[in-house]
């Protein structure tokens, strides 16, 4: 049997980039001003598996998403890097999703698909709540490892595990099944693998060949591994009361675009004399110095 | 019942600078809503540790006090924390935004299917009516915190759950003594009745812990940089100001992000909150990350090439050039006029 591992990734707006179209005029985010990336810190997490998978023979990488149709893009990144499968979680019942719903979903689906070990990102850039990787272990009920810099060494049952803290590192030994999330700090992931892309640039989810023109029934038949899985609610024994919007106990109450209070500025050059003007008042008014 | 619990972080035999500024706020919050301050500690050989804690108002204090609770390990401390929220019923929970809380935190909230929000910037009581029912609820947390990459502020509450879960940032909320001589009640929590061997998964093999080596949260001066420095050899510049003034070096996300200083510096919303008597934004455009965490400095001075930057609304200068032609004028001027 293979050591499954699964990675669970998000798409999300590259919030670190945002330009002056990023938000309209009435102060909403314009999201389409801004665009979907495969969320950092879960590509350094496809790196960690991507090691393991170096150093054993047998381990075997699922990335698993949710998100609309469009985020099995990020399963194909993940593919054309070195994952061998994924499925994408997608149905208008998770529409809504805080991170416990979420949590709740993704720990459905990674029943079903039995890992013994679960990488994820710390966090993602849209929300920054680091929140989902430790609430999708308790739902499962195995222990977590967060903020992790290096898998330093993995057998079938036990992990060792460095972990970036504040102040520190930490390394801790742990027997799977097991997640871990991982930081910023750990390697960046290698880039895409030509024949990775080659091989897998035609894979699509059942929606995706839908919207195809080309005919992609003999490839889907020659060629299985270019199926992405598509799960909905269905697929999962949820209880949908915790799914979705109803699943989900905290509420946004409010939105607002950010109105800094504007101050009475001095405005001041670059020439000597406005640099020298500002340095003496700071002076003087014992600021500095 | 329904009070206020702050969960207190332990280094060291030392309460957590956050966790004692949790206890400031979750001070003032039990007295809106009448209620009392708990703290939770979790730990070993914490004979003595309500000292630390008591001068803050605290009422009750729950001590777990184990050696298989220190160093911090999530399963023990997590089902420890779950138990007592069971028993107690808190109105409110808070932890701070460290790598312990933003670890715990979630774990908890998860097992109590309860909300959770992270990174607050700020914490207050309001009202709220249902649109759809009709309900109408009394004093709830509004759990303010910038999102979408710090672009918007969104207030988000948990009206049906409870405890109503956050967690807040060090420097975010001010420490404050409440009364040097204030005394609670201390609880003990019965640690063997609630751990098994199955708490214990994750083994501690080494640890290394030093102390904090930069400390840009007491700098009276921070010169900080964002992308729009653009380079690790033009943040040298701020640096060599820095030393000149006294101060530190901060920096926004992007210059972390960009490689061009390390983390420790970064101040906004997922960095550190600063409040200098002067400080220098340089190339820094000011998205609401960064300025949640820097905006009650005494006086700001900006300077970019953008003269709409966002960041020159609140300052007090506005210099309108080039980080690197600035920068260099002011290390001139202060060595020629002081001695």
């Amino acid at each position: 049997m293979s050591f499954k591992i699964v990675v669970l990734a998000k798409q999300v707006p590259d919030t670190r980039n945002v330009g002056k179209d990023a938000m309209k005029a009435d102060g909403t985010v314009n999201r389409s001003a801004l665009p979907a990336i495969f969320n950092p810190e879960d590509l350094h997490a496809l790196e960690q598996a991507l090691r393991i998978k170096d150093r054993m023979e047998d381990a075997e990488i699922i990335i698993l998403t949710m998100g609309p149709p469009r985020a099995a893009e990020i399963i194909r990144e993940a593919m054309y890097r070195g994952a061998d499968s994924g499925y994408l979680l997608t149905d208008r019942k998770f529409a809504g999703s805080d991170t416990l719903a979420t949590s709740y979903a993704i720990s459905l689906a990674v029943k079903n698909i039995k890992p013994h070990l679960i990488i994820a990102g710390r966090q993602a850039i849209d929300g920054d709540t680091a929140q989902v990787g430790p609430q999708v272990a308790e739902k499962l009920n195995i222990p977590q490892v967060t903020y992790c810099e290096e898998v330093l060494d993995v057998s079938d049952d036990e992990l060792t595990i460095k972990r970036r803290l504040e102040r520190g590192v930490e390394t801790v030994k742990c027997k799977t099944p097991l997640l871990i999330t991982v930081h910023s700090s750990a390697p960046a992931c290698r880039p895409r693998h030509a024949k990775l892309l080659m091989k897998f640039k035609h894979a699509r989810t059942v929606s995706e060949l839908q919207e195809e023109t080309k005919d992609y029934t003999e490839m889907m038949t020659n060629k299985p591994y270019l199926r992405i899985e598509e799960w909905s609610v269905a697929d999962l024994d949820a209880d949908t009361e915790f799914l979705g919007l109803s699943g989900s106990p905290t509420k946004v109450k409010k939105i607002e675009n950010v109105v800094l209070a504007k101050k009475d500025s001095v405005e001041l050059t670059t020439d000597d004399k406005d640099i020298d003007y500002l340095m003496k008042e700071l002076i003087d008014s014992h600021v500095i110095g | 019942m329904n009070n206020i619990f702050v969960y207190c972080e332990i280094e060291d035999g030392h309460v957590a600078e956050v966790s004692l500024e949790l206890l400031t706020k979750g001070r003032k919050l039990a007295n809106e809503i009448d209620r009392k301050l708990e703290a939770v500690v979790i730990g070993h050989n914490l004979t003595g540790i309500e000292k630390q804690i008591f001068p803050f108002g605290v009422d009750v204090i729950h001590v777990a006090d184990n050696s298989r609770l220190y160093p911090f390990l999530t399963l023990p401390h997590a089902e420890i924390v779950v138990n007592l929220f069971n028993e107690e019923q808190p109105e409110i929970a808070l932890f701070g935004a460290t790598s312990v809380g933003r670890d715990l935190a979630p774990r908890v909230a998860s097992a109590l299917k309860c909300g959770l929000t992270a990174d607050c910037t700020s914490l207050m009581f309001g009202d709220h009516t249902e649109n759809k029912t009709g309900k109408e609820y009394k004093n709830l947390l509004y759990q303010i915190r910038p999102a979408f990459g710090g672009n918007i502020i969104a207030t988000i509450i948990n009206p049906d759950t409870r405890p109503q879960m956050a967690t807040v940032r060090e420097g975010v909320m001010k420490k404050e003594v409440f009364s040097a001589t204030h005394k609670g009640e201390i609880k003990h929590v019965n640690v063997d009745t609630i751990l098994n061997e199955g708490h214990m998964a994750v083994q501690i093999v080494e640890r290394h812990i030093e102390k904090q080596k930069i400390n840009i949260k007491g700098a009276p001066i921070i010169i900080s940089g964002g992308y729009g420095v653009g380079s690790k050899e033009t943040f040298d510049l701020l640096f060599e100001l820095a030393e000149l003034l006294g101060g530190e070096v901060g920096a926004s996300r992007a210059a972390v992000d960009a490689g061009f200083v390390d983390h420790a510096r970064q101040v906004g919303q997922t960095g550190i909150t600063v409040r200098p008597k002067l400080y220098i934004a340089c190339g820094i455009s000011g998205a609401v990350q960064h300025t949640a965490g820097m905006n009650e400095s005494a006086k700001i001075i900006s300077i970019n090439n953008d003269p709409k930057a966002p960041i020159n609304q609140i300052a007090d200068y506005v210099i309108n050039g080039n980080v690197a032609d600035v920068i260099p004028k002011m290390i001139k001027f202060y060595k020629h006029n002081t001695k």
